[in-house]
């Protein structure tokens, strides 16, 4: 037995400081197993541009690429799907766009460079479903209003022909437009912006 | 005759370990209530699951690779060129579906004999938790097989995620280890599922036992045995747990395995709903599948995350269908546990409850249509009414006095003559030529039918009140 008796403020300190110095240690080691995690440097890399002929391209036809393992759509307008889009707003949540990702060079009402051909990323922005090609007008199961469009199956978000989100679905904005450059008139480039080319 | 040099090795293992003292702490000492009924297998059962997840999944990471070239391929090398391999891979998917079957009935006996409430709060959030670990478990488990299914229910709940404000993309690209579902993410889910995850569920099930033995079980009248004990300190209404209840579950292990096998031989898929028919084609990143539902036992929280209109409220919707359980033992103000002596609002509410819980399963499996999202939003309304006004409605309830001791229910045997007394009145005797003869013949007597529904549907109206 300590004849002096015990100092409980000196144990209590020595109690906090361990537990203090035992904390930041843990929160060191915590990084790396945390950061374990992360996409890898061969992820990362993966990331690299792709090339898209569209010569063989038909008028109403949709074509699939995949970039960055999301699938690219490519789908050739008609002017009457131009038509419709540029009247039929008023379902639209976002028909400017504002809310919305895309280069600036498609920030236009037909989110395209050139308005017959519309790029997209193929994934509801919801939670990543890609969404059906259902170009028809009034469908049975899409209903009356339906004007042609991209229908996700999984949670029932609608999307026009330039990829808008319509109103009252779980979409909050439109499809993405990934950065994306015309070599020729027949040839894109998707992952490099129009702005990154004449750098 | 048993031999010494066995009798000395026993005593300098049990001089060293409390065997004996465990033993009789959670098996022959340990007092259940009497009265147990058929709602209280299911929690045996699923240990029971437990296991069979446990050997049939080892058996199965022997052959399978978790490589997003390799996935699909292996499990269908399983499947077909490996001796019984498609009866432990057919074990343990349809163990999957059992588990979740078992559980949720496990959960809702709880509900309705009030076994969450003082002083059972701590065993309702262990289970719940494992619940939680369970999910986790199962959608994990679904993405190894590398079918479209897998991939893009995975792709839909780790968007969840990124629903999230300003941490949500990062941590959702945390979770997948890359900027899409990859083999970088395959990779890990199986690290997870097969390690990380089964550890943490063991560790949940110890608990959840533990805590059961401190206080003691419910049972089906709410009545606390261990108010009332005999001379030597047990409880008058219990009986050790082994002999009695390590018998009596054996049966229901039987007949759950009567069940469990048919399934397993006859139905493995069981229609798609089991293993849905489009996870036997690979995964394909660049097509969803026209129709894609999460497997069953996700359907009611997938339906309420389908039902908002908005990202982030449908996110915090779904997780909150499941926070609220967690609340249950404290939402709950009512004074009597047991569904037997409570009002006829609670029971009326549970009704609903399950009606509402049934049909958001059955629209999580059906195709987005405008119907059918107003259905679940209905569903979702009454789904958080159930719990969030609990607080106000079972404060109006009026109860049924609760015995002091645990009730005896009439048996199957004591309701025979009762039923055939009723059959009688749904009958009556039709004179009928036959060869010749008269004989008299049973024949339906409409009015009888009449009255006895009527005389059911008010007792189903009292028991109700």
């Amino acid at each position: 037995m300590s004849e002096q008796g015990v100092d409980n403020s000196k144990r209590q300190f020595l109690t906090t400081a361990l537990t203090v110095v035992g904390a930041v240690g843990t929160g060191y080691i915590a990084v790396p197993f945390l950061s374990q995690m992360q996409p890898s440097t061969k992820a990362k890399a993966a990331g690299a541009p792709v090339e898209i002929d569209i010569s063989k391209i038909e008028p109403g036809q949709l074509i699939r690429a995949a970039w960055r393992g999301k699938p690219v759509w490519v789908l050739y307008r008609t002017p009457g799907v131009l038509e419709i889009l540029a009247t039929d707003t008023g379902k639209l949540a976002d028909p400017s766009s504002l809310e919305s990702n895309q280069p600036e060079s498609s920030q236009n009402d037909f989110r395209s460079i050139k308005p017959e051909i519309f790029i997209a990323v193929g994934l509801c922005t919801h939670l990543g479903c890609s969404p059906t090609f259902r170009p028809e007008i009034a469908p049975n199961d899409l209903g009356s209003d339906w004007n042609g469009g991209f229908f996700c199956p999984c949670h029932g978000s609608g999307f026009d022909l330039a990829g808008r989100v319509v109103k009252g679905v779980p979409a909050p904005t439109n499809l993405d437009v990934p950065p994306h450059r015309y070599v020729t008139d027949t040839l894109i480039i998707i992952g490099e912006d129009t702005t990154e080319a004449s750098a | 005759m048993k031999s010494k040099y066995v009798e000395n090795c026993g005593s300098w293992f049990l001089e060293r370990f409390p065997m004996a003292k465990l033993w009789n702490e959670h098996m022959a000492q340990y007092y259940a209530p009497k009265n147990f009924n058929f709602w209280y297998f299911f929690g045996s059962l699923a240990l029971l699951v437990l296991v069979n997840q446990f050997v049939t999944g080892i058996l199965l990471t022997m052959n399978y690779k978790p490589d997003a070239s390799l996935a699909f391929d292996s499990v269908e090398y399983i499947m077909r060129e490996v001796p019984w391999g498609w009866l432990v891979r057919y074990m343990h998917s349809t163990g999957a579906s059992a588990f979740f079957i078992v559980v949720y009935l496990h959960m809702f006996r709880g509900l309705i004999y009030g076994s969450y409430k003082q002083p059972r709060e701590l065993i309702w959030i262990f289970g719940m938790l494992i619940f939680l670990a369970l999910m986790a478990e199962a959608f994990m488990g679904y993405l190894l097989p590398w079918g479209q299914m897998s991939y893009w229910g995975a792709q839909v709940i780790i968007s969840l995620f990124s629903a999230i404000p300003i941490i949500g993309d990062d941590l959702s690209l945390w979770v997948r280890g890359d900027y899409v579902i990859s083999d970088a993410t395959l990779n890990r889910f199986f690290a997870f599922h097969v390690i990380a995850i089964p550890l943490i569920l063991i560790m949940l099930v110890f608990l959840h036992i533990i805590a059961l033995h401190e206080v003691g079980s419910n049972n089906p009248d709410g009545v606390e045995i261990k108010e009332s004990k005999d001379p030597w300190g047990h409880p008058v209404d219990g009986i050790p747990f082994h002999p009695y209840y390590t018998v009596k579950d054996i049966v229901g292990v039987a007949v759950f395995l009567f069940f469990f096998s048919t399934v397993l031989f006859y139905m493995p898929e069981m229609g798609g709903y089991f293993l849905e028919h489009a996870n036997f084609i690979p995964a394909d990143p660049l097509a969803t599948p026209e129709h894609i539902a999460p497997v069953w036992y996700f359907t009611p929280f997938y339906a309420i995350l389908r039902a908002i209109p908005d990202k982030f409220a449908g996110v915090i919707a779904m997780g909150g269908a499941i926070v609220v359980l967690f609340l249950l033992p404290w939402l709950d103000r009512s004074p009597v546990k047991s569904i037997r002596y409570r009002g006829g609002i609670y029971k009326k509410a549970i009704l609903l409850f399950v009606i509402s819980f049934l049909g958001l399963g059955y629209l999580g499996m059906q195709a987005p249509t405008a119907g059918a999202t107003m259905m679940a939003r209905v569903f979702t309304a009454i789904y958080f009414g159930f719990f969030l006004l609990m607080p106000i409605y079972t404060r109006w309830e009026k109860t049924k006095p609760v015995p002091k001791q645990v009730t005896e229910q009439p048996t199957l045997e004591d309701r025979i003559p009762g039923f055939l007394k009723s059959v009688d009145k749904m009958t009556k005797d039709v004179p009928v030529q036959e060869h010749g003869r008269t004989v008299m013949h049973k024949r339906p007597n409409p009015t009888g039918i009449a009255n006895v529904g009527v005389s059911i549907a008010k007792k189903i109206k009292g028991s109700l009140d």
